[in-house]
């Protein structure tokens, strides 16, 4: 390609390659947002709040998420047990503490699946032909025809109750959103003069979609996944509560809720903790894909489109 | 227009073969062998070799995979959805049972949404940018973002425990259902917000709200008037689509609430592995929606023939 040869251009510092000018562009408008745009930083730094609860909580916190003290049971909050302890003496800040890790963890694992299975099958409806895009887009209409939580709730049942299960039961729901918005994004640029010169200038079509095509999904995509953290994290909790994720003792906090539910008249912190910890963990994500949306995708993703499960 | 309608029917019967393929194959993800799992579940220890034996040939389990399938669909499509394990009552009656609660709590908690969304997107979007739109945009953030089920909780505690207003739960009279239907209600209120929100923004720039805002017509007439009534339009189609979703946010409040339901007929069925229950629910729900989808998309392209063509399609 011509952009081998441009020494010149090379040496001032400008972007050799197309790949290289777009992550540069979403770079600069992302760094632009940072300064300018509130819900970027204020999501953000929700997000990072709780990374930082998840990773260092558990290293500060004096108890056991799992060990009983039945001499303290259903204490209310004091200096020693901040937020309370629960119906086993078991300190319900460390819970909420490594519950945290095992949100963001599963919902980063699920999205990262669902991401990447949507952007394959969106990818190759895209490009592939005209029978190729009909049958995957079935295949998307099908995912989309089943209420998520409900499959979800069938798949991890079936499987069987555990946390592993709920992870795979979410991923394997929800990558249809990606999959229409990737097929979307490279429709409109598929046919724009520089792909069609790169095609006509003999670049293979391998190269054509890594660095033509897939250049132009990522700002899309990093929103969806960004507001699909947060879903994944209300639906891991619910699937949980329901008594098909986390099993106890495990400190997660669906199943904290659901097990505070019992003493909800004489012990009301029990389910209060772990509701706010996932209410704003979602409110961060929510917060963080609206900022990251104005910054980086300024056609917007419709609302209905993406607050499905 | 013939065409149209052909095309749809043959995507409709594409997606419906893959629902129903979805379906009846989760089964297959039981581990081990389902007979055998079942039978455990159901009688809470193992069962013995013969039990099994019995089980799978009276459920057809040692046909191949096709052809189980295949007669599962047929039963189907006679209106047939099989027996309940556990209960021996056919599960289309079961359905029919149970859906009216979960019927009844859908359209409350519909009614909650738009009496409180479409008030707040309306104010929202007329007071654009003031501390109006961002408190209103502030409670929709938070709408979407508190799990349901701790939401019930809460109002369970507020309203029933601390202040007994209402009953704790079950069914039966409408103090039964006012808690449920604010719960499932608040969480799609927010959604709905902000669709009003931004179909009012459009609208109110249209050109007959421009014309209609140069007659002289007050502001009151033109907003509630000449400018809401076209902007409800897609947010009814949307919301009317959404509500075959009802059902995930349904499962989870008819737990919170103890209500019998859909919703907690599916949870218990898939615990219990009862799974001629489980294929009944999900099949049934997944074809209301395929089916009202189509429907929407098919009065669309009678009543504008603009859309016939573009709209998704490739060239």
């Amino acid at each position: 390609m011509s952009d081998r040869e441009a020494g010149p251009a090379r040496s001032t510092g400008q972007p050799r390659t197309l790949l290289q000018r777009s992550r540069r562009l979403l770079r600069r408008r992302f760094d632009r947002g940072l300064r300018t745009n509130a819900q970027l930083r204020f999501g953000g730094g929700i997000v990072c709040l709780l990374a930082v609860v998840a990773i260092v909580g558990p290293l500060v916190s004096p108890y056991d998420p799992t060990a009983q003290a039945l001499g303290a049971r259903l204490e209310g909050p004091s200096l020693a047990h901040p937020l309370g302890t629960d119906a086993l003496g078991r300190d319900v800040a460390t819970r909420v503490a490594y519950g945290a890790r095992i949100s963001l963890a599963l919902a980063v694992v699920a999205t990262l699946v669902r991401l990447c299975i949507g952007t394959t099958i969106g990818l190759f409806a895209a490009t592939g032909s005209r029978l190729v895009d009909a049958a995957l887009m079935r295949l998307v209409d099908a995912q989309l025809a089943f209420p998520g939580l409900v499959l979800a709730l069938v798949i991890a049942g079936t499987l069987g109750p555990s946390l592993t299960n709920v992870v795979i039961a979410l991923s394997v729901v929800g990558w249809a959103t990606y999959a229409r918005v990737v097929r979307g994004s490279i429709l409109a640029v598929k046919d724009r003069p520089f792909v069609e010169s790169a095609r006509l200038y003999g670049t293979p079509r391998r190269r054509i979609v890594t660095r033509h095509l897939l250049p132009n999904v990522t700002g899309p995509v990093v929103v969806l996944a960004t507001l699909n953290l947060g879903t994944v994290v209300l639906a891991a909790a619910g699937l949980s509560f329901l008594g098909l994720g986390a099993q106890p003792p495990t400190a997660e906090w669906g199943t904290m809720v659901a097990d505070g539910r019992n003493y909800l008249r004489s012990a009301p912190w029990l389910i209060t903790a772990p509701g706010v910890a996932i209410a704003l963990t979602v409110v961060g994500f929510n917060v963080l894909g609206d900022g990251l949306r104005d910054v980086l995708d300024p056609d917007h993703i419709d609302d209905s489109e993406r607050r499905r499960t | 227009m013939i065409r149209t309608l052909l095309a749809r029917l043959g995507s409709f019967a594409a997606v419906m073969s893959l629902v129903s393929l979805v379906t009846y194959g989760f089964v297959f993800l039981t581990p081990g062998d389902p007979a055998y799992t079942i039978l455990r579940e159901q009688r809470q220890s193992p069962p013995s070799e013969r039990e099994v034996e019995a089980f799978r040939s009276e459920h057809g389990f040692d046909d191949p995979f096709v052809v189980q399938y295949l007669s599962w669909l047929g039963d189907v499509l006679r209106g047939d959805l099989g027996t309940s394990y556990y209960r021996s009552e056919p599960v289309a009656s079961l359905l029919l049972e149970y859906l009216p609660n979960t019927l009844e709590l859908a359209l409350a908690a519909m009614a909650v949404s738009l009496l409180l969304a479409v008030p707040t997107g309306v104010l929202s979007a007329v007071h654009r940018d003031t501390w109006i739109d961002r408190t209103s945009q502030l409670a929709a953030l938070i709408g979407v973002s508190i799990p349901n089920f701790w939401l019930g909780y809460l109002l369970i505690l507020v309203c029933s425990l601390w202040l007994g207003l209402t009953p704790v739960s079950g069914v039966g009279t409408l103090g039964h259902l006012v808690l449920p239907a604010l719960t499932l209600g608040t969480g799609m209120a927010a959604i709905v917000t902000r669709l009003v929100r931004t179909s009012m923004l459009e609208v109110l720039e249209a050109d007959y709200v421009v014309t209609a805002r140069s007659k002289g017509v007050r502001e009151r007439l033109v907003v509630y008037k000449h400018a809401l009534r076209n902007a409800l339009v897609p947010v009814v189609t949307i919301v009317g689509l959404q509500f075959g979703f009802v059902l995930n946010g349904a499962v989870v409040v008819e737990v919170v609430f103890q209500r019998p339901g859909l919703g907690t007929l599916l949870v218990d069925a898939v615990f219990a592995r009862d799974y001629p229950i489980v294929q009944g629910v999900v099949l049934v729900t997944a074809f209301a929606f395929v089916a009202t989808n189509q429907l929407v998309d098919l009065a669309y392209v009678a009543l504008d023939p603009r859309i016939e063509r573009g709209r998704g399609e490739r060239r």
